[in-house]
């Protein structure tokens, strides 16, 4: 679920039609002034960031003075929540509050339908208190049941003349989530203020991520859950995942055990992966990040994955585990892997578990391309469970010294060689050194090639259009591997990644 | 018998000229599915492997009852995520009674509106985000095994029916349970989304209709309630079938989630000791790790008297 900061959410309330307090989000203790200024009275300063219990945590200020606001901005602004630093904070209006109430909209797993959760003792410790909270019906629409609604405010302290207009809010609120999407909309308070006033005083949304791109102007960059603001390299793997939806890929990096290991996981398949990630925990060793590549992802999402993990730093080791069983054929993780090993010359063990169809195939392919790599790269098959296969990866990584290392991509002296043939493929260009193609060689690529290529004068050329090669960027590294295993390394695919290879 | 799927089902397939749908088709049929029609818009009069294709489900439905003699059972569909809503209510309301929703990524208020438009239909559907539904023998629907040949040697026949929120743990507990001698009535990838058509009480509740399938295995996740339902099913006799389960997800910590949107441990509820807890209590056996599953279902069925394979 993509998250909302508190000044987004409260932007859209106001939007929806509900009443938020007057204030700006910040991120200089100037502008915290300036907003002070303008507000012309006491305020609150709360920092943006995702979390909950920020009051205790001292990451939230009053001030009476906009001096005094900026210097409280300027030590909000300081802080850290977690590995992360503070970079806005809000500036508000304080409110004389009378009465607070809770309101929460999410999805009900069991009914397949929203829930409204309404609490007439709102504020904090809401979780504490149960008993207090109402269950309002909403449809799909984001219609709420009013007459429950009002039942439940005519319990409670609130003015009988204020009650009509808490009521709207709480339907407003019910509609906005439908309207967004949200997986939850909370509003912890919504107030009732001395000055007669109904207003959101704070909020918490998340955004349902597989309905992010029906809502391009809620400017939300990275559609995933996650406990941390997005990191450079999830920021990388999500842009991968925006522009090839073929298969599954979800990258997300962990907070590391400084006391273990550290190590790469790449899996296939939630279920599986999270069942290899408690194997290869119970071995001992921490995992810096969790991937996914499943639902049959081409040969160039495997690779790029594979070249993301390898993009931390400190990792002593490669470990790949996913159902074990599975549907597609295994063969394409299997190039897209040994390309990304071979690249960065690997230089900590591997293992890969690659069960399911065709796996025979792609264990061969897998060992037998990274056989002269500097570390180890073993592949295992489905009767192969995961508990052996972490076993044999701690094993291997003792053997190889538990140290971390420094690798670098590096491509073939004849990319960008005027002598070779070149032609340009989707997210990148194929190449292939025509000076060294002699008679096998072009026999071995021309066997590769799935039909794209053909003998010209002895050596390889294009069989298809340019601009009909020009959308694939998988079917050639098949080539690329089955040469360089049959000792004739005359193909190179050059997928560059945005933000990792243009850094040098 | 098995549940949702069987080789005399009438099947369609929405979005069959599609790269998956096309693919997943011949897998299908391979296996001894029924598939008698397609569908996609504005390729009507195409053939795809010999089935025809029409622009709707209610013509593609006309077709199966007044050529084929036979309505139209299941759909299943294969069509890009932000058309499963369109695509799965033109089937329910042309009078298919249960659906298959293979995509991923499908916004979870289309469910629900989906959902919705089932229960007033009288119609049920899995998914989405499914691996799809496979009775050994007799037919799958979505891609379970990938390969028919493949799908033939790893499933064998039997009496457990599988329930799983993993696509790929799906195939993975029916290959594990196979080569243990243990063979399956159905095995059911429910989906690995939060608001799905049909969850595992559910589909325990069909099994325990079901007279092939005599066990249930579980393949259950963090996150969600839905092992706690099972568990209060087994807990009231409603489920009364002997329950096999392996919970994943011990090492996830809180917030984060681990590919299936299904999987987050929010608020601290659907924590893996609470879902362990309340299966132990109400009678099922859940093991520790996932290796131990095969040997704990034989264990099981012997206890019972249950045959392990289809005699």
């Amino acid at each position: 679920m993509a998250r909302l900061h508190e000044y987004q959410g409260k932007a859209l309330l106001k939007g929806a039609g509900l009443n938020v307090p007057r204030g700006a989000a910040v991120s200089t203790p100037d502008e915290a002034r300036r907003i002070a200024t303008e507000l012309a009275g006491p305020v609150v300063i709360k920092i943006q960031a995702w979390t909950t219990g920020r009051k205790a945590m001292g990451g939230v200020a009053f001030a009476n003075t906009p001096e005094e606001a900026a210097t409280a901005a300027q030590r909000l602004l300081a802080m850290k929540v977690g590995a992360f630093p503070v970079e806005q904070v809000l500036v508000e209006e304080q409110l004389s509050i009378e009465h607070e109430v809770f309101v929460s909209m999410s999805i009900d797993d069991a009914a397949r339908r929203p829930v409204l959760l309404l609490a007439v003792t709102g504020g904090t410790g809401i979780e504490d208190r149960a008993a207090d909270v109402a269950r309002i019906s909403v449809n799909v629409n984001g219609t709420a049941d009013r007459d429950a609604i009002k039942t439940r405010l005519a319990a409670s302290r609130i003015r009988a003349d204020q009650q009509s207009s808490v009521t709207d809010a709480i339907t407003k609120i019910a509609a906005l989530a439908r309207k967004i999407e949200a997986r939850s909309l909370e509003v912890n308070p919504l107030v009732t203020t001395k000055d007669g006033r109904v207003m959101a005083a704070d909020c918490r949304m998340t955004i349902d991520d597989y309905a992010v791109f029906r809502h391009s102007d809620l400017g939300i960059d990275i559609a995933r859950e996650l406990d941390h603001p997005p990191t450079r390299l999830e920021r990388i793997a999500y842009a991968i995942e925006q522009d090839d939806h073929r298969g599954t890929f979800y990258f997300a990096q962990l907070p590391p055990d400084p006391e273990k290991p550290l190590i790469g996981f790449h899996g296939a398949g939630g279920g599986g992966s999270m069942m290899s990630m408690d194997a290869i925990t119970t071995a001992g060793f921490s995992i810096a990040n969790f991937t996914d590549t499943s639902g049959n992802p081409s040969v160039a999402k495997v690779y790029r994955a594979a070249r993301i993990i390898l993009a931390q730093p400190g990792l002593v080791g490669y470990f790949g585990s996913g159902s074990g069983v599975a549907s597609q054929e295994q063969f394409h993780s299997a190039y897209g892997l040994a390309k990304a090993f071979l690249e960065m010359n690997l230089a900590i063990p591997a293992v890969i578990r690659l069960g399911g169809n065709s796996e025979d195939r792609a264990v061969e392919i897998l060992e037998d391309a990274c056989r002269n790599l500097p570390a180890p790269v073993r592949g295992f098959k489905k009767d192969d469970t995961p508990a052996k296969c972490a076993e044999v990866f701690a094993k291997l990584v003792q053997q190889w010294g538990s140290k971390p290392a420094t690798m670098t991509r590096t491509v073939p002296a004849f990319v960008g060689a005027a002598s070779a043939y070149s032609f340009p493929i989707s997210g990148g260009r194929v190449w292939i050194d025509h000076a060294s193609c002699d008679g096998v060689a072009t026999e071995t690529v021309l066997l590769h090639s799935a039909g794209l290529l053909r003998g010209e004068d002895r050596k390889p050329v294009l069989a298809i259009p340019e601009a009909e090669v020009a959308t694939r960027d998988s079917d050639l590294i098949a080539c690329e591997i089955e040469c360089r295993r049959a000792g004739t390394p005359v193909v190179f695919v050059d997928l560059p990644i945005l933000g990792l290879d243009d850094r040098s | 018998m098995a549940i949702i799927i069987d080789e005399k089902k009438s099947v369609i397939v929405q979005g069959i000229t599609g790269r998956e749908g096309r693919a997943r088709t011949k897998l299908m049929k391979e296996f001894g599915t029924n598939v008698v029609a397609g569908c996609t818009p504005g390729k009507g009069g195409d053939n795809v492997l010999d089935i025809p294709v029409y622009d709707t489900v209610l013509e593609a439905c006309n077709y199966a009852e007044s050529y084929m003699g036979e309505p139209v059972d299941v759909s299943v569909i294969f069509v890009p995520a932000a058309l499963v809503k369109a695509a799965a209510i033109e089937a329910i309301e042309a009078g298919v009674k249960m659906l298959l929703l293979v995509p991923d990524r499908v916004p979870v208020w289309d469910a629900m509106e989906i959902y919705a438009a089932a229960r007033s239909n009288g119609a049920r559907f899995v998914g989405p985000n499914t691996l799809g539904v496979l009775s050994p023998g007799r037919a799958v629907i979505g891609m379970i095994g990938g390969r028919a040949q493949s799908a033939r040697e790893w499933f064998k026949i039997g009496h457990v029916g599988i329930i799983s929120r993993s696509g790929g743990m799906t195939s993975s507990c029916g290959y594990y349970l196979g080569r243990a001698g243990v063979g399956l009535s159905t095995l059911v990838h429910v989906g690995g989304d939060s608001a799905l058509g049909l969850r595992i009480p559910e589909v325990a509740l069909m099994f325990e209709d079901d007279p092939d399938t005599r066990a249930i295995v579980i393949f259950g996740e963090i996150g969600g309630s839905q092992e706690e339902q099972l568990a209060e099913l087994i807990a009231t006799n409603r489920v009364t079938k002997p329950v096999i389960a392996y919970i994943g997800g011990a090492a996830a910590k809180e917030g984060t989630r681990f590919s299936h949107a299904g999987a987050i441990i929010e608020g601290g509820k659907g924590t893996h000791a609470g879902k362990v807890k309340a299966l132990r209590e109400a009678g099922a056996t859940v093991v520790p790790a996932f290796g131990d599953l095969p040997a704990a279902a034989v264990e099981v069925l012997n206890r019972h008297n249950i045959p392990l394979q289809l005699a």
